[in-house]
């Protein structure tokens, strides 16, 4: 109650929050794209329902949801080896890297969202337990000439794991997606400190301050309100905790931009076609690459949002840039 | 409505040309890239785009990766009936011309491309066709349709043809392709469907026919090439070459027709071995 009641004030801060960026003329670099969507809003407004961008369609932002779910329901069985196809199995890479960068701890909380079939999810488990391995063995290799004492202390604290118990909860609105997720991790034999929620990016159903990370990875261009998923990552995020995004973004070398999007728009529905006999649900996921605003433009929403230190980086020339941003 | 849009749109380039330059290349690579590629996601069901309802707007280098990949996807799995259909389609553009053109030539073809009739479950009138007796059109075709355990339902739509009369023609041929095996009294096991695809390859010069006919006998044992290289073959062929275009005929018109009589009217002499429903192992 007391958390709904508090997006409902936000919401109305950030309402008025934006008719002051409006009537605030002529800011230079990102708010200047203000501009172009705040007098579209003022068109739909009176029309009655806003409208939206789905790929390159324009639709109703209620019937965008709808669609997306259409989308990732349809490609939910064949996702992970599309990806694999369609990315030449660099996805892999990206992944690892966004790891790599958050370099986890043992005893953190990861919120995982549009988390679906749990790559990242598994990632971090993963490197958790390899780090808390290596952990030991350090401790291992320094008590090499035990006392007595430390002995029987050892094995009184045997049964207790204590606080370094890492968790990790995937969350996604597709339940189709979150089944292949939790297949996946039955036949991995992966279960302890992972949980499976249904949810939506905008309202997250967890309360406040409650994860130590907070990951998307290529899900929030499928959101309809990209600002709306950012203040909830801002509000489930303990005081220090990190906001990690993995996200396609826009390629700044010309020529590899005009390789990849001769690869993107030629080869990418085939591969849906042959692979996974959709050829639409692919055209949608390229079309929607274009339109997710670009590294610069979106370092600028996750500020707005109350992020500190925001950086991005740029993964195979741009093609993937994970932003990172920390609540403070 | 449609004015206020357009100056709207024009307002909103006009606004992001002036303040940020680099906006203005990204949307006008957008509008670019969909100039170039059309195909929109209709996901809509009430309005299409394209020039027919599922029809998917495609590249020439889009329809050669397709005609590859179908390809391929039908050799290793040859259950995937939605690769065979997408090769068909991406390949099959001259082959469908001159069927297109044998049919207008010929009066009851002509009708068929004007009326466009469809073969589905719903048009079918499945009560009226099991009254008919032994030996009629219809009668024999619900036959086969329930021995082989079969639905006229299950073939894909068009996608790829970018012509609309030409995607009907290859729509028929397919919702035609049960009621041929009707008609050679060829079953569904591997065997029979090898003896149909010889005939259509024969009929129709479809080079996915042609694939199919050619790569169909590496999954037949020995016995079964003997009877195909023997007997079933050779009438195939001769027959698919002798016959009235199968397209022309207005079938749904010729139910109470017995089966001899249109076999003669077609030019099809029945099939020298009798092959059962049955055998439906393939190798």
């Amino acid at each position: 109650m007391a958390a709904s009641m508090r997006l409902l004030v936000r919401r109305v801060i950030r309402l008025s929050h934006r008719n002051v960026n409006v009537t605030a003329a002529g800011l230079p670099g990102r708010s200047g794209c203000c501009w172009a969507p705040s007098s579209c809003r003022c068109f739909s407004d009176a029309a009655g329902d806003k409208n939206t961008h789905f790929g390159f369609e324009t639709v109703s932002e209620s019937e965008k949801a709808k669609k997306v779910y259409k989308v990732f329901e349809n490609v939910a069985q064949k996702y992970d080896v599309m990806n694999d196809a369609m990315s030449l199995g660099i996805h892999r890479m990206w992944k690892d890297m966004l790891l790599h960068v958050m370099h986890p701890q043992p005893g953190v909380r990861l919120l995982d969202v549009a988390g679906g079939t749990g790559d990242i999810a598994f990632r971090f488990l993963e490197y958790v337990r390899s780090q808390q391995e290596r952990q030991k063995r350090r401790v291992a290799r320094s008590m090499q000439t035990p006392s007595w004492q430390d002995i029987s202390n050892n094995y009184s604290t045997e049964e207790e794991d204590g606080p370094q118990e890492s968790t990790a909860v995937v969350c996604d609105i597709n339940k189709e997606m979150l089944k292949v997720g939790k297949q996946k991790a039955d036949s991995m034999g992966i279960s302890a400190g992972l949980s499976w929620v249904v949810g939506d990016a905008e309202e997250l159903p967890f309360d406040d301050d409650q994860f130590d990370i907070y990951t998307i990875a290529f899900g929030i261009r499928n959101v309809t309100h990209i600002d709306q998923a950012l203040q909830e990552a801002q509000r489930v995020l303990k005081p220090g905790g990190r906001f990690m995004c993995l996200e396609f973004s826009k390629v700044t070398n010309p020529v590899l931009a005009r390789l990849y999007d001769t690869y993107s728009f030629q080869m990418i529905p085939v591969l849906g076609e042959v692979i996974a006999g959709d050829w639409k649900s692919y055209q949608y996921l390229v079309e929607s690459i274009r339109k997710f605003p670009d590294q610069e433009e979106f370092k600028g929403m996750i500020e707005d949002a109350g992020f500190y230190c925001v950086r991005y980086y740029n993964l195979t020339g741009g093609v993937v840039a994970l932003h990172s941003g920390f609540k403070l | 409505m449609r004015i206020i849009v357009l100056t709207m749109s024009r307002l909103l380039g006009r606004l992001s040309l002036w303040v940020n330059h680099r906006q203005c290349v990204l949307i006008s690579r957008a509008l670019c890239v969909q100039q170039l590629h059309s195909s929109s996601a209709g996901f809509t069901d009430g309005s299409y785009d394209g020039l027919y309802p599922g029809h998917i707007q495609t590249t020439p280098m889009q329809k050669a990766l397709l005609a590859v990949g179908s390809g391929v996807a039908a050799l290793q799995n040859p259950y995937r009936h939605d690769m065979v259909a997408v090769l068909g389609e991406t390949t099959g553009h001259l082959a469908l011309i001159k069927l297109r053109d044998r049919m207008r030539n010929d009066p009851e073809g002509y009708t068929i491309l004007t009326e466009r009739p469809r073969i589905r479950l719903s048009t079918l009138d499945l009560n009226n066709m099991a009254s008919l007796p032994d030996g009629s059109f219809g009668r024999e075709y619900l036959r086969f349709l329930e021995d082989n355990r079969v639905t006229p339902d299950s073939r894909a739509d068009v996608k790829f043809v970018d012509d609309e009369e030409l995607a009907y023609v290859m729509q028929r041929y397919r919702e035609v392709h049960d009621l041929l095996h009707t008609l050679l009294g060829m079953p569904t096991n591997m065997l029979g469907e090898v003896a149909v695809k010889w005939f259509e390859a024969a009929q129709t010069g479809l080079p996915m026919c042609a694939l199919g006919a050619v790569l169909g006998p590496l999954r037949l044992n020995t016995s079964r090439l003997q009877s195909l290289f023997t007997s079933l073959g050779p009438w195939a062929l001769q027959n698919g070459r002798r016959s009235r275009c199968i397209l022309s005929i207005f079938y749904e018109r010729r139910w109470e027709q017995s089966l001899e009589d249109l076999r003669q009217e077609l030019n099809i002499e029945p099939p020298p071995v009798t092959l059962s429903a049955t055998n439906k192992s393939s190798t």
